[in-house]
């Protein structure tokens, strides 16, 4: 395997409510190697934004790390003060947001936008970092990229501020860029233009990629692993081939069934998993999916069940499941 | 083939806007032009296309919700384009719609069976006293217990809610409901629920849809008829099989090749089609054929005249040039 550049460990994020603290991640392990495309799947509230915000201390107010490391580059994230984040974020590691639109400043020229991590980070003159923004532009396919850097936000189109968005993600050559489902809002032909784009920087600048997304079909042209979270647990961790030829937790096996296929003959019904994920603070003890899981035994009511290699063999693929062995092991 | 339900003649829908700081320059958004199809009974036809495309317009426009521009809606023999509100109303009774997002369509001060049963008071269909077991039954229908229509909407999860927005649909047995992105908003494994439960219905009270979405899987999942739209104009309409199977018009073929797969193997050898550029604006679409600034295999008559929405036989219809 190669060097691992990011590896979280046991992390755990809290949300103050009325009635006290609720768990909303509950112990997250994974690691990201250098030059790997890691995709975080899951749905909505599974904690997989927040996971990736609170490494950069970008959690919204009333949402703190209660517990965990995250180690990069020998340090800990989650230890570092304002002054030292700053020059990681946007530095060595870049972001890129679902909603262009909010999160670009509507107010200020895209260019200037550009220019400012390259003045901050890396200490370029004005005019030296203005010609760096037009090359990024042209890197991340903006036609006309000169002329554009004096236009501001809303002159651009989604796709457009998308691409914008990456270019300053990218703008210092980050070891880390994380892409927290950047595609969601766009459409469908705008997105295959996107996802091309960033599968052809990854290779020509050697980056690490983690990419959020709810989109188990998108993430699986693009992931080289893929780590599935539910109710703010990692349940399943595999290298993409073994995920979808040989999904392990139930959960996963669900949402793969769930997703109407084009290829596949048609059926009247989809499979569906009954129920909804539990919120946060009203977590069941034990494993968090078992009251949807078709499979749960009295054990997973009671015992939460650890991430741990697929049938107990020294590989890459893991699982956090008490009857997942013995089901892949009938099948 | 099913006669058609509703015949849609040539319909426009143009939206009248002002530009600039002051609003002081007048102009036209062509949201729909010249669309014409049947929606036959006891079908789904899906819209589909990017967003802007229109696809919305048409829906609401069928219905009357805005007014169209030109063009005719045949229903039960009568064009109900040109109806008024009062003459609207006993045909909103067979004409329904459940929109996209289940947290603003249902008024939060309104318990559950308060919004569900709306519909059918408003309509008189059955006395106050029976009303608590129609409510009951409905709800039944979309796959919820009794209890609650005691419920307000923000107690209730986005798909529950979305049942919900079905099941107020339903209270005035209709024959025919818009489906307005009603799957969009939500999670893979709930969207999966609300698709069988759409499937039930058709098969229990033999509704017809038409099924507004940007999802191709899904879309392909669950429709009988499919129609491609793009900047406000129909590209090609056709079955399901014609439409994916042997997409004729340059743009469903880019549009389908687009789609990702959930199969790793397969997408990393895949050769996709990638269209340039963007969508240009409604406010100011291209001459000629509209899809002709991103056309790989436009021509010189594509600038200039708009092409033909015609028949290529068996019902596949398509509008482009290059199509023998």
């Amino acid at each position: 395997m190669s060097e691992t550049l990011l590896e979280v460990k046991d992390l755990t994020i809290e949300i103050a409510t009325r009635r006290g603290p609720a768990t909303v991640v509950d112990g997250i392990d994974l690691h990201v190697g250098k030059g790997e495309t890691l995709g975080i799947v899951g749905e909505s509230g599974c904690g997989k934004s927040l996971t990736m915000l609170s490494l950069l201390k970008l959690l919204p107010n009333k949402i703190r790390v209660a517990g965990g490391s995250a180690m990069f580059g020998g340090r800990d994230l989650l230890t570092l003060n304002n002054k030292e984040l700053r020059a990681i974020r946007g530095g060595r590691i870049g972001f890129v947001f679902q909603d262009p639109m909010t999160s670009l400043n509507p107010v200020m020229r895209i260019g200037d936008q550009l220019a400012e991590p390259l003045i901050h980070h890396r200490a370029m003159s004005k005019a030296a970092a203005r010609q760096r923004a037009g090359e990024l532009l042209k890197l991340v396919g903006i036609p006309g990229a000169e002329q554009r850097l004096d236009a501001y936000p809303h002159e651009l189109s989604g796709g457009m501020r998308q691409r914008v968005m990456i270019a300053i993600g990218l703008a210092c050559d980050p070891d880390l860029l994380i892409a927290d489902e950047p595609t969601t809002a766009l459409d469908v032909t705008i997105q295959a233009q996107i996802v091309d784009l960033v599968k052809g920087l990854r290779q020509r600048l050697g980056m690490s990629v983690v990419w959020i997304t709810h989109d188990l079909a998108l993430i699986a042209g693009l992931a080289d692993r893929i780590c599935v979270l539910y109710a703010g647990t990692v349940v399943e961790d595999a290298p993409v081939d073994q995920l979808f030829a040989e999904p392990a937790h139930p959960y996963t096996r669900g949402l793969l069934a769930s997703i109407p296929r084009m290829g596949a003959p048609d059926s009247a019904r989809l499979s569906s998993i009954g129920g909804t994920p539990p919120e946060p603070g009203r977590r069941p003890a034990g494993c968090p999916f078992a009251p949807r899981c078709p499979l749960a035994e009295d054990v997973c009511r009671t015992t939460v069940p650890a991430l741990a290699p697929l049938r107990g063999e020294a590989t890459p693929h893991r699982v956090a499941c008490h009857v997942a062995n013995r089901v892949m092991e009938a099948a | 083939m099913s006669p058609a339900l509703l015949r849609i003649e040539n319909l426009k829908k143009h939206f009248p806007v002002r530009l600039g700081a002051f609003g002081e320059k007048a102009a036209t958004v062509y949201a729909l032009d010249d669309a014409s199809f049947d929606i036959l009974e006891g079908e789904t036809l899906s819209l589909v296309g990017e967003s802007g495309c229109g696809k919305s317009t048409t829906g609401f426009a069928i219905l009357n919700l805005h007014r169209p521009t030109a063009g005719r809606v045949i229903y039960k023999g009568e064009n109900i384009a040109v109806f008024d509100e009062a003459r609207m109303r006993p045909i909103r009774r067979d004409l329904q719609i459940v929109f996209q997002d289940p947290y603003s369509t249902l008024n939060p001060r309104m318990t559950i069976g308060e919004a569900v049963g709306e519909p059918i008071l408003f309509h008189k269909l059955c006395s106050k006293a029976e009303l608590p077991g129609r409510i009951e039954r409905l709800l039944a229908d979309v796959g919820l217990p009794g209890r609650f229509a005691q419920r307000y909407p923000h107690e209730l999860s986005g798909g529950q809610r979305q049942r919900v927005a079905l099941a107020r649909a339903l209270a005035c047995e209709p024959k025919f409901i818009v489906c307005d992105e009603a799957i969009s908003a939500l999670d893979v494994s709930i969207q999966a629920q609300i698709i069988n439960l759409l499937l039930d219905l058709q098969e229990k009270y033999g509704l017809t849809y038409l099924f507004i979405a940007h999802d191709l899987a899904v879309v392909r999942h669950i429709s009988d008829r499919v129609g491609v739209m793009y900047l406000g104009r129909l590209a090609e309409l056709g079955t399901r099989e014609q439409v994916f199977a042997d997409p004729l018009h340059p743009y469903t073929k880019a549009l389908m090749s687009a789609v990702p797969e959930a199969d790793p193997a397969g997408e990393r050898t895949r050769q996709r089609q990638i269209l340039e550029g963007d969508v240009p604006s409604p406010l100011d679409p291209p001459s000629g054929c509209r899809f002709h600034t991103r056309c790989p295999i436009a021509m010189e008559k594509c600038r200039s005249s708009v092409p033909e929405w015609r028949d290529t036989g068996a019902g596949h219809f398509v509008a482009c040039h290059a199509v023998p």
